[in-house]
């Protein structure tokens, strides 16, 4: 079948991600500040997305698509150091600029600016507006006859946002169906579990009663991830994917604790997290 | 005197038409608002073009951003109030940060809102807007000139925030005036004073130099319509010859156009400023003459408190 990732790719897959991962603990360890938790929830749909579905291009402009490219609106910013180890491998940029991140003068702002990063079609950090963002890409490539997709990463505890409830709204409305958004569902957000904080519920429920086909998956399933989005290209409405993802995945004592969701590792940690992911 | 008053906001609306006609890439987004703020116009001509976002400013400033992402050239509108108020996070970290290439066209600002009352007049908006990093802010005074800075906009890269009356207002320009970006305009020359307006106050404030010519003080009025950048130069020249400023804005005294004088003056030529505007307080419900009278905005308020501050 098409939609399906062969034996050779999961192993690539697998093998790129936990690259990916260590970056963004090196990353987040020489900045000493950084979010943690919800990058490595995000790494492997944003690894296949990159390098699986998404029509983009690391040389920007200089490609005569480039128009024609698909849009990435990172809605959950703070995911940022592993947006920016996916872009780094695709070849946006060099992967040693990785290690200026959150430093003074770096293209690679705490969370996405782009004025300084090509390839970052918008800034984005304060949440619950990439998806406005989002609905605008896309109501201004079907303007332009444009068949491109917009994808938007948004996190679990930020459609406590009631700007993205305008949005689910705004792209119903429009039917707007080259809109492929995920929610990165690890249950977690600074002050504890989204269900406690204040919670979000049935995200699929709340969705489809807006208008919305959805998909729920398994976030750190590559097959699962791969096959949501090929059939979510074919979608009719706007769709959303409904990751369930496991906060700091990949490094035992981050996963499933708030605690890092903001807060970077010290050098035995490091080690120890490497270690893990070798 | 009676004067011919224009509809600024019906011109917006037209201009809208005229431009979205020369370029494909305008469009028009509005807050369930459209019927106050004209963009209806734009609406009947190219409704593939006009999108009415419902009561959601947020997401209306948010989707202009997305639009703006693609090339095309939005103009946002809806009152002033919930334009720069309810969604100015959303212009501040997603247009301007971005510096895209929407246009903020609000109505409905200042006292002038009139019977609606507190909750619809915008007292804020220019402090809320030119506090931003990338933003233009523009306050024309007239018909002609609210034609020319949205036109000027439309032309010109970068989030601009426009501020179009509500009110009519009478032509306070003559045939010759041009929109220029970097130069304030001095209405007329005097010696003893100077007074400082844009928007719905300016003609007050003309009509105010009259009366105080009458009275025998010369007073110079400059017409400041872009309020960033700031033209700096033709204030601090007039401070120079009067050593005297009044400024007369309808919005608050503080953040508006009377602040950004004072900035002005306070680090290249200290002179007394007095700021006229609403005086940190709330509006309330009214005409919106009764209430320019009441806030002390109408040329003969403005001539008693000047003559009065001047003795």
């Amino acid at each position: 079948m098409a939609n399906q990732l062969s034996a050779l790719d999961v192993e690539n897959l697998k093998s790129v991600s936990k690259k990916i991962r260590k970056e963004i603990l090196m990353m987040i360890h020489k900045a000493q500040s950084g979010h943690p938790g919800g990058s490595l929830s995000a790494v492997d749909i944003l690894t296949v997305l990159f390098t699986k579905c998404m029509k983009h291009y690391p040389e920007c402009e200089k490609n005569s698509d480039y128009k024609n490219r698909d849009r990435f609106v990172l809605s959950k910013g703070h995911a940022s150091a592993a947006l920016y180890a996916v872009m780094a491998h695709c070849g946006y940029f060099n992967e040693e600029e990785l290690l200026t991140f959150r430093q003074l003068g770096s293209k690679l702002q705490g969370h996405p600016c782009s004025n300084l990063l090509k390839g970052i079609e918008i800034s984005t950090g304060s949440l619950g507006q990439g998806l406005s963002i989002a609905c605008g890409m896309a109501l201004g490539l079907k303007l332009d006859k444009i068949n491109s997709k917009v994808y938007v990463f948004m996190g679990d505890g930020e459609i406590q946002e009631g700007s993205i409830w305008e949005a689910v709204m705004n792209a119903a409305h429009n039917n707007l169906n080259n809109i492929i958004a995920f929610v990165d569902r690890n249950k977690l957000q600074i002050d504890g579990s989204t269900e406690t904080v204040k919670s979000v519920g049935d995200i699929a429920v709340k969705f489809k009663a807006f208008g919305w086909n959805t998909i729920e998956i398994e976030g750190h399933n590559y097959n699962q991830i791969y096959e949501a989005i090929e059939n979510a290209k074919k979608s009719d409405k706007p769709i959303v994917i409904i990751a369930n993802t496991i906060k700091g995945k990949g490094v035992s004592f981050m996963e499933n604790n708030s605690g890092w969701h903001g807060k970077a590792p010290n050098d035995e940690q490091l080690k120890q997290a490497l270690e893990e992911l070798k | 005197m009676v004067r011919e008053c224009k509809s600024v906001r019906s011109a917006y609306g037209k201009t809208l038409v005229e431009l979205g006609k020369i370029n494909p890439n305008i469009v028009v987004l509005d807050a369930d608002l459209s019927c106050s703020t004209q963009t209806q116009l734009f609406a009947k001509e190219f409704p593939e073009r006009f999108f009415d976002m419902g009561i959601a400013e947020q997401d209306m400033m948010t989707t202009a951003a997305g639009l703006a992402c693609t090339g095309k050239i939005p103009f946002v509108s809806t009152f002033a109030m919930f334009a720069t108020g309810r969604a100015w996070e959303q212009i501040r970290n997603t247009i301007c940060y971005s510096n895209l290439n929407v246009k903020i066209a609000a109505t409905h600002g200042g006292i002038t809102v009139g019977e609606d009352g507190a909750s619809h007049q915008s007292l804020e908006d220019i402090s809320l807007m030119r506090s931003i990093p990338n933003m233009t802010v523009i306050v024309p005074a007239d018909e002609k000139e609210t034609i020319e800075a949205v036109k000027y906009a439309a032309n010109h890269y970068g989030p601009f925030y426009i501020r179009i009356a509500r009110t009519n207002l009478p032509d306070v320009y003559d045939t010759s005036y041009k929109f220029n970006i970097s130069k304030a305009l001095i209405m007329q020359e005097g010696n003893d004073v100077t007074l400082i307006s844009n928007g719905e106050t300016l003609v007050e404030t003309l009509d105010c130099a009259k009366m105080l010519n009458d009275k025998g003080i010369s007073a110079e009025v400059i017409s400041i319509p872009v309020v960033k950048p700031i033209d700096k130069d033709t204030i601090i020249n007039s401070a120079k010859k009067t050593k005297r400023i009044f400024t007369v804005e309808n919005h608050s005294i503080i953040g508006g156009l009377g602040s950004s004088v004072c900035e002005v003056l306070s680090e290249n030529y200290p002179v007394p400023v007095t700021r006229i505007g609403i005086n940190d307080v709330f509006g309330q419900s009214g005409k919106a003459k009764e209430l320019m009278n009441y806030y002390g905005l109408t040329s003969q308020k403005l001539t008693e408190k000047i003559i009065g501050q001047l003795k």
